[in-house]
């Protein structure tokens, strides 16, 4: 969804963020305050991924019971006072499996939408600098990159790594690096040519310096919001590979993993399997996506796109 | 604008090339050897002798640059090599299999521009009343929820309600089109939901845009009727914007179907790329990723080309681009 948006206002510069033009400082504390007044959607999205990071971090305190370890006595237990979301087909604790699921979600989320960015605005940020025939190739591969659907990409590099949580992150965050490297660029070749770049050009800077002191702190803003979108997209895609069979195997509890009975037998006899994980996906996506939108507007009220 | 089609479609071309290369090197490198999968060394009861004279007879023991040569040498004339799950031809396999996903993604796109387009227009009338303030929240959560889990939760509320059950046979389109139209309306709702829900946005926040133009004020200055200056004088103005973020949305479509095939065990193209990659089934893994690759190359450069059309500025725009 990003993508498109970010194409469209690719050209618009960023230069705004330079932070000689930047709002002062005010005090910590009544910043604060004034961002939960103005955006108030962001800071509950904010303090729901807060509480989720932290059941994770402190799962083996919340959790009820053990996420791996079945009951044999209760198989497809409906919610219930004992069982607050059910259980599986194993008699695991379905609650205490997307507690420990979420550890799972979040570390591949954030490792592939922190490394794809990452990679992405290096390669972007250097290619937009330097320009000439290196920009050009790699731009070609980049746009060939793009062709591909996101979860394609990821799925043919999962399927070539193997399933360790190191490589769901490198194959989801594949497809993440053209689409940072693209919007880096655009933002670098406006920069390039402002006023303050000449000038540290003029004094003598080298251009490692001038790429790492004022070029990349002002393409940060957008990439900032392109992460949280990503952060969101990754976690999807990592339920989609599980579920496919190609992420987390078995008995590592996951979101997708979880999902992936067959949906016509269950619906009649235990739905809450299938039903609680995607719920809680959409939940964890819903607000990484409204924090992206205050970020946003927080850093550039210009682009209220409101997409 | 001639000019413009030639430079557009050589770069569509050297994408495809480097499209063709990555899906190359990515297949090449899967560490679950065809040759060890079809010799069915799994067992124990393989020489490697036995290995080493199937990689040959595969053509994978030379060296990487010709066998990249030799493969698209055979993709240019269409010739994508034999499935080694099916044991049929992966041109053949695709052709059989691409109806099902083209019906899906067409009736995904319907609803999705059929619902998305007047539900964002109605939201950006009525902005900042409940209506609006409903359809954002709406959407919004269709944006986050996974597509695929959507799509298990028609399924149970299918079963539950309805007594569904999975077809055994998927009825293709030209055999009998109704009960083909009402097996896949559930897949291509599934999937079509993002799409609805962010073109639905998208529509919202151009026509804002546009509907605070000077040349609306003027046009309901003179006197016209709302309802001609919403959808004669604003929607047609917004609409280039609109059919762009189409045109992208349906090569994403094909990536969504990858999951939602499988959830529905639809017999299409989306369900053939998982299967051909799972299996280490080269060939098809290959040539079907290629080929969903191709498909959206083809589609941006379809927007391209209509923009370019609808739109004279961007030709010289994007000569630069």
């Amino acid at each position: 969804m990003r993508d498109i948006v970010a194409s469209t206002t690719e050209l618009e510069p960023y230069a705004s963020f330079h932070p000689a033009i930047a709002p002062q400082k005010a005090g910590r504390n009544t910043r604060l305050w004034n961002l939960v007044q103005n955006q108030p959607l962001g800071a509950i999205s904010a303090l729901i991924l807060l509480v989720i990071v932290l059941s994770a971090i402190f799962a083996p305190y919340i959790a009820p019971y053990d996420p791996t370890g079945g009951n044999s006595a209760a198989l497809y237990v409906p919610p219930s006072g004992q069982y607050w979301l059910g259980t599986d087909a194993f008699g695991r604790d379905i609650l205490s499996r997307l507690i420990y699921g979420a550890r799972v979600s979040l570390i591949i989320g954030f490792g592939a939408s922190i490394l794809g960015v990452v990679i992405g605005t290096a390669i972007g940020v250097t290619c937009g600098y330097i320009g000439g025939w290196v920009d050009s190739i790699a731009q070609r591969l980049m746009d060939a990159m793009l062709a591909f659907p996101m979860l394609l990409l990821a799925l043919a590099m999962a399927a070539v790594l193997g399933s360790s949580i190191q490589n769901v992150i490198i194959a989801l965050a594949m497809p993440i690096v053209p689409r940072a490297a693209r919007i880096s660029r655009a933002s670098t070749l406006v920069l390039k040519t402002t006023t303050f770049i000449e000038a540290s050009r003029a004094i003598g800077c080298s251009n490692l310096r001038i790429i790492v002191q004022h070029i990349l702190p002002n393409t940060f803003a957008p990439l900032l919001v392109i992460s949280t979108a990503y952060l969101g997209l990754a976690i999807v895609q990592e339920a989609a590979l599980d579920y496919l069979g190609a992420g987390i195997q078995e008995p590592q509890p996951s979101w997708g993993l979880m999902m992936s009975g067959s949906a016509t037998t269950l619906a009649l006899t235990a739905p809450w399997i299938v039903l609680f994980p995607g719920v809680a996906i959409s939940i964890v996506v819903l607000a990484s996506n409204l924090l992206g939108d205050a970020i946003r507007d927080v850093l550039d009220p210009k682009l209220q796109r409101n997409v | 604008m001639t000019g413009y089609i030639i430079q557009r479609l050589a770069t569509g071309f050297v994408t495809l090339f480097g499209v063709a290369v990555i899906v190359f090197l990515i297949m090449r490198v899967l560490p679950g050897d065809a040759a060890v999968m079809m010799s069915g060394a799994g067992s124990g009861v393989v020489s490697e002798q036995e290995i080493a004279q199937v990689r040959h007879r595969l053509g994978i023991d030379r060296p990487l640059v010709v066998q990249f040569a030799d493969w698209a040498g055979h993709v240019a004339v269409l010739d994508f090599g034999t499935s080694l799950r099916t044991g049929s031809p992966v041109i053949e396999d695709i052709a059989r299999r691409f109806p099902y996903t083209l019906q899906i993604v067409v009736l995904a796109m319907i609803i999705a521009i059929g619902v998305g387009v007047p539900a964002g227009v109605l939201s950006s009338w009525l902005a900042g009343t409940w209506v609006d303030r409903t359809l954002q929240t709406v959407t919004i959560i269709g944006l986050a929820a996974p597509s695929f889990w959507v799509g298990l939760m028609i399924i149970l509320g299918l079963v539950y309600f309805f007594q569904w059950s999975a077809p055994l046979f998927w009825e293709p389109f030209w055999v009998s089109p109704f009960k083909s139209m009402s097996q896949l309306i559930w897949p291509a709702i599934s999937v079509g939901i993002r799409q609805l829900a962010l073109i639905a946005r998208m529509t919202r926040s151009i026509m804002r845009e546009v509907l605070g133009e000077d040349y609306i004020r003027t046009a309901r200055a003179k006197g016209l009727s709302e309802k001609r200056v919403v959808f004669r004088h604003a929607l047609w103005n917004g609409a280039l914007p609109i059919v762009t973020l189409i045109g992208f949305e349906v090569a994403a479509l094909f990536g969504g179907l990858i999951v939602t095939e499988t959830v529905f065990s639809v017999p299409g193209l989306g369900q053939y790329v998982v299967q051909s990659i799972l299996d280490r089934d080269y060939p098809a893994a290959q040539g079907i990723v290629l080929v969903l690759a191709g498909i959206v190359v083809l589609g941006n450069l379809a927007v391209d080309l209509l923009y370019g059309l609808l739109d004279p500025r961007t030709r010289v725009q994007g000569a630069g681009a």
